[in-house]
């Protein structure tokens, strides 16, 4: 008992052959990365409801998207919450950067790889519930109470909501739904997952992804997530839970991740998905990967439920399993002497709690080596994407390893003296002087204190 | 946690019997609704499963996260470990905690509408909600923690608080299909080594407001309604006739199905008596079709993936523990799959079916069933079944009294609402 996790030698690596994301950036890989790397801002008023009074009414909200411009064949998605169709446009977009097939025109789905074994073939998202029917609901309720005895009057409420709710929109919320309306669009027939722990969902359905690939249960996994919680009682818990930025009044610069004023996240939506294969399978089909995932951890905090372990314990059990399963002694450095993890993408959300539990955690990890490995976090420009962050982020790394530039976080312009880590203030920074990005780990954790890490490498062949 | 109360013992006694937990809603009045009975889990206090310090924190629970608390300690109770959770003042826990995992699979769980219509109808003073009012002072009103009570991966976050379960912990969301994919995800964090026990399975209520009402909409339930002075005497053997030629639909029932999955070393050496062991898991997912045959795909592909993964034989399965929502066009869907699988074998397999006695229990399915399928290795004995329809001849699925079987290994098998498919084996250690 008690032994510490160890890979067998020989199995299968997992490589990444596609990437699509759906961000309030855009939905372009290149286009995203540009306004990233130019220290742009996504945050705008909320324009999905009235939020006007709410004290927090911004956002980053995905704009001008639709979803036909991805998918010829819409039809079978006409009733898909925003979350599906977020992913299924990411993943039509990552479906053909790995070469598979193109389902922005009819007929082409599977026109890149027609032998593909769709039994071998699964799907393991991190992907957030739908958005409630909300008018239609609060009719209901408002029916149903009887403010007289201050108690339901159920027999009320059921006449009005069997009367305004509706079958398919109820049905859609869901949160396995992204995962079955991409099932239906792909025609995968192999095992599939939705994973729900919160904001380290969908780090944690790549990991599992490439968990599923590794012992030999799939060949080729589409893996990430897709998640909105801009709706009325989305952004309502989250005010009730006082964890969200209220600078109503400069709501660009809300979202301050690791500076001394943060007061809380800016709330964003979006899509990340990869194309996870084996690389025989990959290399099978004369597909380029584009990088490899080396290590996976997981762990949870165990703590409270309102409050993170103020050591980061559960962090660090995650980050140290991960290192240990890619096999990077965390004090070690490479013969040019850099840290052997090059960039780490930080949860990051702008939470007081968070950022000071996440730097203790990566010093605790990293020792002296720490304020050697830069960590940014992309949620000052795009706020975050909840359950789909992690996807989006771990996108943002392989980005990285590929161009040797490092997106920064933006709003840090009042260091906080407890944070003293290299946080890529403001400026995207070029490594390609210094031999680029080869190693990058990605860190998502979860309300509720479950924890995950990713580590993405430069594909050596 | 079943509609037969606390822990595994309960629920197997009252299939041995062949009882029923179904009856009249009693946690609201659901005249209003179309199908207005379910399991619940009556008498049932989550403070007194919890250690004392950590009953505050109950207040912040929905009845989802309440099941799956109760069923992990009786999960801990059955596997005779101690925990963080359940130790005496003197006693240390069996575990190293980050040796403990946690793959609890959730639904999406439905805020309680008394408390949100009560907030909301102070931004309503004229009878129409208004947003402006909501945001200036109406949400105010609600508990300032109100979006924690609702997240799917809080019964992973109290479970892992209560025993200390710092390992690997996932939130499976994938409908009925939750529970069993939870434990496949177990099997395999055990066998790559990265934990040596495991929380596995699901909890789920969905009798409330809005569950009911989805699933009635759905059209996955039979439309009984049952008076008030009607109650005591209603039979609930009579609600769901698995496979049955009549059947209309199902019934819902709260429960947490939870397992507990441990490394045989770590069983053996500490000298646990085991239930059985998981030598087989399998997933697949359907493909959308309007022809059930079609759509049986998807629970093929799950079920030959796990007698693949447990190198054993179609013939060498001696019962099956189906989803058996008697829902026709699910029930006809899953006789599809088992008879491409087990062919003219299928005859020969008693099927074990749960949902006649505790109802649909979506998200726990997987745990109560694995649950149903470990006590009944352990007994050697087939629970009785009760279907008050009649079933096709080559499905073993009529009433029948409980019966000793030779049973050395039971698939557990269920697709979901969303087409996600999964099958366990378990054998007899």
């Amino acid at each position: 008992m008690n032994t510490a996790s160890t890979r067998a030698a020989g199995q299968r690596r997992v490589v990444v052959t596609g990437m699509g994301w759906v961000t309030p950036f855009g939905t372009t890989i290149d286009g995203v990365w540009n306004e990233l790397v130019s220290g742009a801002s996504a945050v705008g008023r909320i324009t999905r409801f009235p939020a006007t009074s709410f004290s927090t009414n911004f956002a980053a909200e995905v704009k001008d998207f639709t979803l036909s411009s991805h998918l010829a064949d819409c039809g079978p998605h006409e009733h898909a919450h925003l979350n599906a169709k977020y992913a299924l446009a990411a993943a039509a977009s990552a479906w053909k950067l790995a070469g598979l097939g193109d389902l922005s025109v009819t007929g082409q789905r599977h026109a890149g790889f027609p032998d593909l074994n769709r039994r071998r073939m699964g799907i393991y998202l991190g992907a957030g519930e739908g958005i409630l029917d909300f008018d239609n609901y609060v009719a209901a309720n408002l029916a149903g109470w009887d403010a007289e005895s201050r108690a339901m009057n159920d027999a009320e409420w059921a006449r009005v909501a069997y009367a305004k709710l509706h079958a398919d929109c109820e049905r859609e919320q869901e949160p396995n739904m992204p995962l079955s309306h991409i099932a239906r669009a792909f025609d995968v027939r192999g095992p599939a997952y939705n994973s729900l722990t919160a904001c380290a969902a969908s780090t944690q359905a790549i990991g599992e992804a490439t968990e599923i690939i590794r012992r030999g249960s799939a060949d080729v996994m589409i893996a990430g997530g897709a998640h909105t919680m801009i709706h009325p009682l989305g952004v309502t818990g989250f005010i009730r839970l006082t964890a969200l930025s209220g600078r109503r009044d400069e709501f660009n610069a809300a979202s301050r991740p690791f500076d001394q004023t943060r007061d809380g996240f800016v709330m964003g939506e979006g899509a990340g998905i990869v194309i996870l294969e084996t690389l025989e399978h990959a290399q099978a089909r004369g597909a380029s990967p584009i990088a490899e995932i080396i290590g996976y951890g997981s762990s949870a905090d165990a703590y409270r439920i309102t409050d993170i372990q103020p050591e980061g314990l559960g962090a660090v059990a995650s980050m140290n399993e991960a290192l240990q399963e890619a096999g990077i002694d965390p004090s070690g450095t490479g013969p040019d002497g850099r840290p052997l993890v090059q960039y780490v993408s930080a949860h990051g959300t702008g939470t007081k709690e968070n950022d000071s539990v996440e730097t203790r955690a990566i010093k605790r990890v990293f020792g002296e080596l720490a304020p050697q490995i830069p960590m940014s976090s992309i949620k000052s420009m795009m706020g975050h994407l909840i359950a789909a962050a992690g996807a989006v982020e771990l996108i943002t790394c392989i980005q990285s390893i590929r161009t040797g530039i490092l997106p920064p976080t933006i709003n840090l312009h009042h260091p906080d003296p407890d944070l003293d880590l290299d946080y890529v203030p403001n400026c995207a920074r070029d490594m390609n002087s210094r031999g680029g990005v080869r190693i990058a780990m990605s860190n998502s954790f979860g309300f509720g204190g479950q924890n995950d890490t990713l580590i993405v490498k430069r594909f050596e062949g | 946690m079943t509609g037969f109360g606390y822990g595994a013992d309960a629920l197997w006694d009252a299939m041995i019997e062949g009882r029923s937990s179904l009856r009249r809603i009693a946690a609201f009045d659901p005249s209003g609704f179309g199908c207005q009975v379910g399991s619940e889990v009556r008498d049932f206090k989550v403070r007194d499963h919890v250690p004392k310090s950590y009953r505050k924190a109950t207040k912040v629970m929905a009845r989802d996260i309440e099941l799956a608390v109760g069923a992990a300690k009786a999960a801990v109770e059955a596997a005779g470990v101690v925990t963080r959770g359940t130790a005496l003042d003197d006693q240390a826990p069996t575990f190293d905690s980050a040796r403990i995992g946690c793959q609890i699979g959730a639904g999406l769980i439905a805020a309680e509408v008394g408390e949100l219509s009560a907030a909301l109808a102070t931004a309503a003073p004229d009878g129409d909600f208004s947003y402006e009012a909501w945001g200036e002072s109406g949400m105010g009103n609600l508990t300032p923690l109100w979006l924690l009570k609702y997240l799917p991966n809080m019964l992973a976050c109290h479970v892992t608080i209560i025993h200390d379960a710092r390992g690997p912990s996932n939130t499976i969301t994938c409908a009925e299909a939750s529970g069993l994919l939870s434990i496949g995800e177990s099997r395999s964090v055990i066998e790559r080594g990265d934990a040596d026990l495991c929380f596995s399975g699901g909890a789920e209520s969905k009798i409330n407001h809005m569950g009911l009402i989805r699933m009635d909409k759905l059209g996955r339930l039979a439309p009984v309604q049952v008076g008030a002075d009607d109650a005591e005497d209603f039979d609930g053997r009579t609600v769901v006739r698995p496979y049955s030629p009549d059947a209309n639909g199902s019934a819902l029932g709260e429960a947490g199905g939870i397992v507990l999955l441990e490394a045989l070393e770590s069983a053996e050496a500490r000298g646990a008596r085991i239930y059985a062991e998981a030598i087989g898991f399998g997933a697949g997912h359907a493909p959308h079709s309007g022809d059930p045959a079609v759509r049986a795909e998807g629970l093929i592909a799950a079920i030959e993936n796990a007698l693949d993964d447990a190198a054993v034989k179609p013939d060498e399965i001696d019962a099956i523990l189906p989803r058996a929502t008697g829902c026709q066009e699910i029930d006809e869907e899953e006789i599809a799959a088992l008879r491409r699988v087990f062919g003219d074998g299928l005859r020969q397999i008693p099927l074990i079916t749960t949902t006649p006695a505790v109802g649909d229990v979506v998200a726990s399915t997987g745990g109560v069933n694995a649950c149903v399928a470990a006590m009944a290795i352990r007994h050697q004995t087939l629970p009785a079944r009760i279907n008050t329809g009649s079933c096709p001849d080559d499905l073993q699925a009529q009433a029948a009294p409980s019966a000793d079987a030779r049973l050395r290994r039971v698939l557990v098998c269920t697709g979901a609402l969303g087409g996600q498919n999964a099958a366990l084996i378990l054998q007899a250690i």
